[in-house]
């Protein structure tokens, strides 16, 4: 048997609103559908969401604050998710009493998460002071998501520069709401202007879908429902690669156009 | 993208968006990486200049120092051509400063085969220098036919990552 080891994975952005904590939740899913222990992270606990997109908002109790003040055991702030139970949400604190957490205490969570899991995504906060700081303590690797515009992609490279200050390794990086037809027109920056740029390795290319709107507002994570929409198979593909697995990058010029993507997406629409 | 957009993309009347996204991104990146502004950048020059001059003759008026990025490394570029090796460097040799700036606050510099500043109390020997290099210009371009033939390039890429 190999040694176990865990692996803390940062989830982050620098700019708000990208779809950090819509990736943490469709990751966490499909990882935990792929049979991986995993184990999600709210790090953004001052205005936390993850238990929201996951739909186990009304099971939180305690938080990682709680286990780490002595006031409860680690089982009891573990919400499991009843679908999927390989998935368990921490969330790693309480809004009110948030100038408590520090770098230490982020490392001692994951720290003891890290007997009964195989994966912890840390879900990031937006930005690059104290909540950033807390939880790149606590990763040895680290998934940047951008979107093709100029200023998620710049806020992006000042995250990869700092994440690299504090010897993150590897990096990869997810591109989100990609446009197929405007990256044509070249009205968008292309996933090769960006990853040119960023000078990351491509983890992921996930189209703009209006079905993560449906289920954010269902709180039922996309990976979940095993739906085909191109998002959802966009995350999937994203937690194979995770795992070492050898799966191609779509062509963006190819994306959703053609009759044949059209009649497979018809083919494979749920009516009930 | 509207009718309007079509039609002056057509007559090459406007240039795609992606194109001008891409342009200003990697001008401020360059900046944002680098972290330096425009008067360290000078101070640099100065100072890099100073301690070249005392070894070789460098041609002022052709000095080139400027920031370049590629590949998430920020490079100091510097193209310094000699005009003629001083008695104290060997001639011939080319000097070769490598400056690689990876990110912020993680500054490395090594200079193969040049000399390390040795602080600001050389301002003097600078401005000696400087002239010097003026005064023996002619006398210079006269004993060497090809004064442009040795170029002491400061060019830097290295990766660190």
């Amino acid at each position: 048997m190999t040694p176990h080891r865990t692996r803390n994975i940062l989830i982050c952005s620098g700019k708000g609103g990208v779809g950090k904590t819509t990736l943490t939740a469709n990751l966490g899913i499909a990882l935990a559908r792929q049979g991986v222990r995993t184990a999600v992270l709210d790090a953004d606990f001052g205005l936390r969401n993850l238990d929201l997109l996951l739909g186990l908002e009304n099971r939180i109790v305690f938080t990682a604050q709680e286990v780490l003040a002595g006031s409860c055991r680690l089982e009891q702030a573990l919400v499991k998710h009843k679908q999927e139970p390989n998935l368990a949400l921490l969330p790693a604190g309480n809004p009110r009493m948030l100038e408590w957490l520090k770098p230490e205490d982020m490392q001692a969570i994951v720290g003891m998460l890290a007997p009964s899991f195989d994966v912890v995504l840390i879900d990031c906060p937006a930005g690059i002071e104290d909540g950033f700081k807390n939880a790149v303590s606590a990763a040895q690797e680290a998934i940047v998501i951008t979107t093709p515009e100029v200023s998620a992609v710049r806020d992006a490279d000042r995250v990869i520069g700092l994440l690299n200050t504090h010897g993150i390794q590897p990096i990869q990086l997810v591109l989100n709401r990609v446009r197929p037809k405007m990256m044509a027109n070249q009205e968008m920056l292309s996933v090769n202007d960006v990853t040119d740029i960023l000078a990351l390795p491509l983890l992921g290319l996930v189209v703009e879908d209006e079905q993560v709107i449906v289920s954010t507002n269902r709180g039922e994570p996309l990976t979940l429902s095993g739906s085909h929409s191109p998002a959802a198979l966009a995350y999937s593909n994203v937690a194979r690669r995770l795992q070492g697995e050898d799966v191609p990058l779509p062509d963006p010029a190819k994306m959703g156009r053609g009759l044949r993507a059209k009649l497979s997406r018809l083919i494979k629409t749920k009516i009930f | 993208m509207t009718l309007r957009d079509t039609i002056n993309r057509l007559l090459g009347l406007q240039r795609a968006s992606a194109t001008t996204a891409r342009e200003r991104l990697q001008l401020v990146l360059a900046h944002d990486r680098s972290d330096l502004n425009p008067e360290l950048l000078e101070q640099m020059r100065r100072e890099i200049l100073e301690v070249v001059s005392r070894y070789v003759e460098i041609d002022l008026d052709e000095v080139d120092v400027s920031l370049e990025t590629e590949d998430r490394v920020t490079a100091l570029v510097a193209n310094l051509p000699i005009r003629r090796a001083k008695a104290v460097a060997q001639p011939g040799v080319k000097a070769n400063i490598s400056l690689g700036v990876k990110e912020p606050g993680l500054a490395t510099g090594n200079a193969p085969g040049s000399p390390e500043p040795e602080g600001p109390s050389s301002t003097e020997g600078d401005a000696d220098a400087a002239t010097a290099a003026e005064a023996e210009k002619p006398a210079a371009q006269a004993s060497q036919p090809e004064p442009a033939a040795e170029t002491a390039s400061l060019e830097g890429s290295e990766s660190l990552s």
